[in-house]
């Protein structure tokens, strides 16, 4: 299984600016486009090796679709492609007034949900969806000005919020 | 005044002509098989006009075998070998069927999946739904005067990937070439959608009669795109009947029935629960083997009161497709109900008040699968007409992932992943001079291995020595349009690699095909050399057409060497192909495809470089 040498980079592959700033509905009729142009079942008469390369191309457009869709996989990739690696993994170094404001949305979630309070659940949601609607402008901002330490401390911010939106949507539908 | 050709039968002087491709939906109760005749689906009846062919496979004690409503008639004197429901039966075990309950089978446990013992010898689920298959095979090429070019065949959404294999091998047994394989609510809504030319979000509600699939898709200018799916691939119209033929065993004291009276029981009680979808009130006369009149009734109210469970575990796939796709129940446009299960009242009730709006049933809840997987059939046969440049987005309906220490499963992939996908994860050693290492893959939504399926393990070897955790171990998966995995492993550090791509062990080998196609042919009289001819000569001149085309459009990519190679491969193929040996004209075709390799890629980028171009146009336009 020999994938090819994909030379360009997602957002190239789609016809996209490198930027973080990505319109969504640009994005999918690209993506669309490009699909209509190598997905299997367009091929599914073709040559073995018709199907099979389609198959890797069409494999490589859902990649670049699913990657650039999401914000915060976006900017994690146009991090990874300026050689920054975000370290969500091994950095858990936070500063410490966003760990404060943590561990309070936590104690909040976890009482809220022992009381099966849903209306203070759905407050909570807001309030960090607001937090992390913030936190993603401040994104854009760092990366368009190639701040990319910033924007890897953002990523990692980032991640903690949509972990916590997580348990909380858990939580809820539960 | 031109005089008008009349070509022989199976032939015609149009090089471009039409190909033969049919929708086949492979069901648990019932299988139909339908195709496009002037760009309509219909579906293809028996010579009695019957649609329907119901799924029961019977098995004499001569070695003959009879399929569909025959066979069914004789459930009830011949339990053991007359298969029902097998559909329930495909990649699963016999910790698996043990829960359907009791079952007048003589189960036998096989490698990867359960086998089932009959007069006739052993037969696998496999070549059980493979006799389906044949039969609509034939009712089709009857049909439609010539052989098929190829067969969309439909599984369900949540099928995973032992179940989805299965059926792909059942496909090639009975000699179709399988185009893709298709899931159910799928298409639905492509029979649907193109129906009634509708845009929006809207969720396919499709209970069979042995499987229950829930998927969320938006259609928009032309794509079909599954935003999720759920569902429970072990409910359906059959627990129905199971839920009234034991109330009835408790109510009349039947305590140990048997095999016979249990297909007796169960045909009434699926006759009553039919039959109480229009009527208030329905009762049957049973006799059972050993003379005992029965006679058995049941209200509308007392069997809905009896299954009300069953309809609710239904909502909790529901639920959770919504909540994948994002969405609440109010956000979406339309509900269509698919199969015959569809039909009870108390369920669609349920459905009205679950999305708040009544569901849309105008197309036959029995025909509507077979009629979209038709319609996929064309398609991709590359009968396309103008304004049939739709695409279908589907996603895997089960997360894969690998067992890692302790028991635990690493997500590789998750669920709802559009298809075709690939990821790719890393490992390392945990011993010293660690030189092998065993993969474990498993699909299912929970966190121990124990809790999933296991599909298939295999063994990495030749790493070279290192300390524990030098060694990188990449494991890639990918999954293809038909929703199937195939699993590689090598090692990145040494630059030494070890790869290996592994069928899943579950899955049938090409050997095991050959050697179940022999036994059929056997038992048929057939003379398979024959066969294999012919089918070799199709797909040789499948292959002719399609590098034919290829080098009409784009015979300015290939550098001159190339070209001749490419030349006289085709030139080897249609020498052998003019031939009588079949063999020969199968390694002739994989010669071709490897001259043809780098030439495929090379289209595809120039096909892709198209998009990016027509993309600066539309921007200046903007």
């Amino acid at each position: 299984m020999s994938i090819p040498d994909f030379a360009r980079n997602h957002f190239e592959l789609l016809g996209l600016p490198v930027a973080f700033a990505v319109d969504a509905s640009r994005l999918e009729s690209r993506y669309r486009e490009l699909q209509g142009r190598v997905h299997p079942d367009r091929f599914a008469a073709g040559s073995e090796a018709e199907r099979r390369v389609a198959m890797q191309w069409a494999t490589r457009a859902n990649e670049a679709y699913r990657t650039l869709r999401d914000p915060l996989a976006r900017a994690r990739y146009l991090l990874g492609l300026k050689g920054y690696d975000t370290g969500e993994e091994t950095n858990t170094a936070m500063p410490p007034d966003f760990l404060m404001q943590q561990m309070e949305w936590r104690e909040a979630a976890a009482e809220a949900r022992a009381a099966r309070d849903m209306e203070a659940l759905g407050h909570l949601r807001a309030e960090i969806g607001e937090a992390r609607g913030e936190m993603l402008h401040l994104l854009e901002r760092a990366l368009d000005a190639s701040n990319y330490d910033a924007g890897c401390s953002l990523v990692r911010k980032l991640r903690f919020l949509e972990k916590l939106e997580e348990e909380i949507d858990d939580a809820s539908n539960a | 005044m031109a005089l008008l050709q009349i070509s022989e039968p199976g032939e015609s002087p149009d090089p471009h002509r039409r190909r033969i491709a049919v929708g086949i939906d492979l069901g648990t109760t019932h299988s139909l098989v339908a195709t496009v005749k002037s760009g309509v689906s219909e579906v293809i009846p028996d010579e009695r006009g019957r649609a329907l062919l119901p799924s029961v496979v019977r098995y004499l004690a001569d070695g003959r075998t009879v399929v569909g409503y025959e066979a069914r008639e004789a459930q009830a004197d011949d339990p053991a070998d007359t298969i029902v429901s097998v559909k329930r039966f495909m990649g699963r075990g016999v910790a698996d069927v043990a829960k359907y309950g009791a079952l007048p089978y003589r189960f036998v446990d096989a490698p990867g999946m359960v086998a089932i013992e009959t007069q006739a010898g052993r037969r696998s689920p496999v070549q059980v739904s493979a006799e389906i298959l044949k039969v609509l095979r034939d009712r089709a090429e009857r049909a439609l005067g010539g052989e098929l070019f190829g067969a969309v065949v439909t599984v369900p959404a949540y099928f995973d990937d032992s179940q989805r294999q299965a059926t792909k091998d059942a496909a090639r047994l009975a000699g179709l070439n399988v185009l893709r394989l298709l899931n159910e609510p799928t298409a639905a809504a492509i029979a649907y959608g193109l129906d009634h030319a509708s845009e929006g979000t809207f969720a396919i509600f499709d209970l069979g009669g042995g499987t229950f699939d829930i998927s969320i898709l938006r259609l928009t200018r032309g794509v079909f795109e599954v935003l999720s799916t759920n569902g429970d691939s072990a409910l359906g119209g059959d627990d129905f009947d199971q839920a009234i033929a034991s109330h009835w065993r408790k109510a009349q004291g039947l305590a140990d029935a048997g095999g016979r009276e249990t297909r007796r029981l169960l045909a009434a009680a699926r006759e009553v629960k039919e039959r109480l979808s229009s009527a208030e009130r329905a009762d049957v006369h049973v006799t059972l083997s050993y003379g005992q009149k029965l006679h058995l009734q049941m209200g509308r109210d007392e069997f809905e009161h009896l299954t009300a469970g069953l309809v609710q575990k239904t909502l909790g796939p529901t639920r959770k497709a919504l909540r994948d796709a994002k969405l609440d129940p109010a956000r979406i446009d339309g509900v269509v109900l698919v199969g015959g299960a569809t039909r009870m009242p108390h369920l669609q009730r349920a459905v009205h008040d679950f999305f708040g709006k009544p569901p849309l049933k105008d197309l036959d809840p029995d025909q509507v699968v077979a009629l979209g997987a038709a319609i996929q059939a064309n398609v991709l046969a590359g009968n396309r007409a103008p304004g049939d440049d739709w695409l279908l987005l589907d996603v895997i309906p089960l997360s894969l992932g690998l067992e890692t220490m302790g028991g635990l499963v690493e997500r590789v992939i998750p669920r709802n992943s559009t298809i075709p996908v690939a990821r790719a994860q890393e490992f390392t050693t945990f011993k010293d001079g660690q030189t092998a290492m065993a993969i474990h893959v498993v699909q299912g939504e929970r966190e121990l291995v124990s809790d999933c399926r296991s599909l298939a393990r295999f063994e990495l070897r030749g790493i070279p020595p290192m300390v524990a955790g030098a060694a990188r171990i990449q494991v890639t998966f990918q999954v293809d349009a038909d929703g199937l995995l195939s699993v590689s492993a090598r090692e990145k550090t040494t630059g030494v690699e070890s790869s290996i791509v592994v069928k899943p062990s579950y899955g049938l080998s090409d050997d095991e095909v050959a050697r179940m196609l022999q036994e059929g042919f056997s038992h048929a009289g057939e003379d398979r050399d024959a066969r294999a001819l012919a089918e070799q000569r199709v797909e040789a001149a499948s292959l002719l057409a399609a590098i034919g085309a290829a080098l009409a459009k784009d015979a300015d990519l290939l550098p001159p060497g190339e070209r001749s190679a490419i030349d006289a491969a085709i030139g080897t193929l249609e020498r052998a192909r003019a031939g009588s040996d079949h063999r020969a004209i199968k390694s002739a075709i994989e010669a071709l495809n490897r001259e043809t390799d780098r030439f495929a890629a090379r289209r595809m980028d120039r096909a892709i470089a198209g998009a990016l171009a027509g993309r600066r146009v539309d921007e200046i336009g903007r």
